[in-house]
């Protein structure tokens, strides 16, 4: 197994004319977890938007050790934001088959089993248009776990799941970390396992 | 292939199952083609030669209609996001996406043509005509505003602004569809010439416009 390291150094970012953060740095070793923490506002969800490659770093250096050098870091990651990316119109299993199919490197997508791990199995068939809020972010976990990508970006993933949903989410965090792979998770709940922190503070 | 072909039959399966996209389009430009006889009242041999006109008029607003949501709708539930965050590169996503709405708008828009010709007198070669160059200019069409739509992304309301951008940009398409139309039914200019001009246009807004609007939508989500 190769090993993967995810490195920041001297990161900034300036939205909208304000400084965000800046000369941030932080290491993720394959295997483990960093956590971020730090008041509403402080810029945890523009930093897990810059690892995906969504908004431009203005200064400083993000690289991926072990990964594909070729790749920018954004297709080696998954990104689970606040929004769920999920087409009402489209039933529960289209809309992961789409994800998985669009997001994978081309072998046939483990729709079944993924929807399983989530506990959607059941309602494969159901119009996604139907579906509340926390089986919504549930169905979003399952295209996280449908693509296999080494780094995971979780933004708030507890936010709508109902204790079940948090016991399957944690599990699959656990699963994803003993398989080698990395992940930051941005959150406001404690996390049953072993995670660094990041705490951010708001720039003077 | 496969994320390309899976986008494709994402967006036909979108635009079907809504009855967004192809009906609508086709039901505006039938309101819009029933209207003008009210307007210039029931001079026969008027709107048998201002007919291709009409009908082309009412193909660019119509087709500008379902442009205005194709990557609003991706941007707002967050979609846009991931699709950068893919192997296939975003300009061939504006491909699979420029694709499916031609065949989900501008098809149904051309064919559906001939059909509201005849509810403006117009003779038959002039329909067949008609046809041809539609067929030559709604991919056109449809590029230059995937373009548009890429640019207002990030706005909230930006389907007004999208059409205000975009129409003076399909002005070129609409003068050589509309001349190389007139060339076919009563000449004297010959046809080839604004026909191929018109295949000009149109390929060249296929090749351009996968890259201007992935360059806008890659900006417009910073």
């Amino acid at each position: 197994m190769s090993t993967f390291q995810l490195r920041g150094d001297g990161l900034a970012c300036v939205r909208g004319g304000r400084v965000v953060f800046e000369e941030l740095g932080f290491e993720v070793p394959g295997g483990t977890a960093l956590a971020l923490r730090g008041a509403n506002g402080v810029g945890k969800s523009s930093l897990l938007r810059l690892i995906a490659g969504l908004v431009r770093p203005t200064a400083g250096q993000l690289t991926l050790e072990g990964g594909d050098p070729e790749l920018p870091i954004g297709e080696q990651a998954h990104y689970l934001g606040h929004l769920d990316a999920i087409k009402p119109a489209l039933s529960v299993a289209e809309n992961l088959d789409f994800w998985a199919r669009f997001l994978g490197t081309g072998e046939p997508p483990h729709i079944d089993a993924a929807l399983d791990a989530v506990g959607l199995g059941i309602l494969a068939g159901l119009p996604a248009r139907t579906l509340s809020a926390g089986q919504r972010r549930r169905l979003a976990l399952a295209r996280v776990v449908a693509v296999k990508r080494p780094l995971w970006l979780l933004d708030e993933p507890t936010s709508a799941l109902d204790s079940d949903g948090q016991a399957r989410l944690f599990e699959l965090i656990a699963n994803h970390l003993a398989g080698g792979g990395m992940i930051v998770i941005a959150t406001h709940t404690d996390l049953p396992l072993a995670t660094r922190t990041l705490r951010l503070e708001v720039a003077a | 292939m496969t994320a390309f072909n899976a986008l494709m039959a994402r967006e036909l399966r979108l635009a079907i199952r809504l009855g967004g996209g192809a009906m609508m389009a086709v039901i505006f430009f039938l309101t819009v083609v029933t209207l003008i006889p009210f307007a210039v009242g029931p001079d026969l041999n008027l709107l048998a030669r201002i007919g291709p006109a009409l009908l082309w008029i009412g193909v660019l607003l119509s087709n500008l209609l379902a442009l205005d949501r194709m990557f609003q709708a991706d941007q707002e539930d967050g979609s846009l996001d991931l699709m950068l965050m893919a192997p296939l590169p975003m300009e061939l996503s504006v491909v699979a996406k420029v694709i499916a709405s031609w065949l989900t708008t501008g098809l149904p828009l051309t064919l559906s043509a001939p059909l509201f010709g005849m509810m403006l007198n117009m003779p038959p070669e002039a329909l067949g005509a008609v046809v041809l160059t539609l067929l030559a200019g709604t991919p056109g069409l449809t590029c230059v505003g995937a373009i548009g739509a890429a640019l207002t992304v990030a706005l909230r309301r930006g389907g007004l602004l999208m059409a205000i951008l975009v129409m003076p940009l399909m002005i070129p398409i609409l003068i050589f569809g509309i001349s190389a139309t007139g060339a076919a039914i009563t000449g004297p200019t010959p046809f080839m010439t604004p026909f191929l001009v018109l295949l000009g246009l149109s390929l060249g807004a296929f090749v351009l416009a996968p890259v201007a609007a992935a360059a806008a939508i890659r900006f417009g989500l910073e």
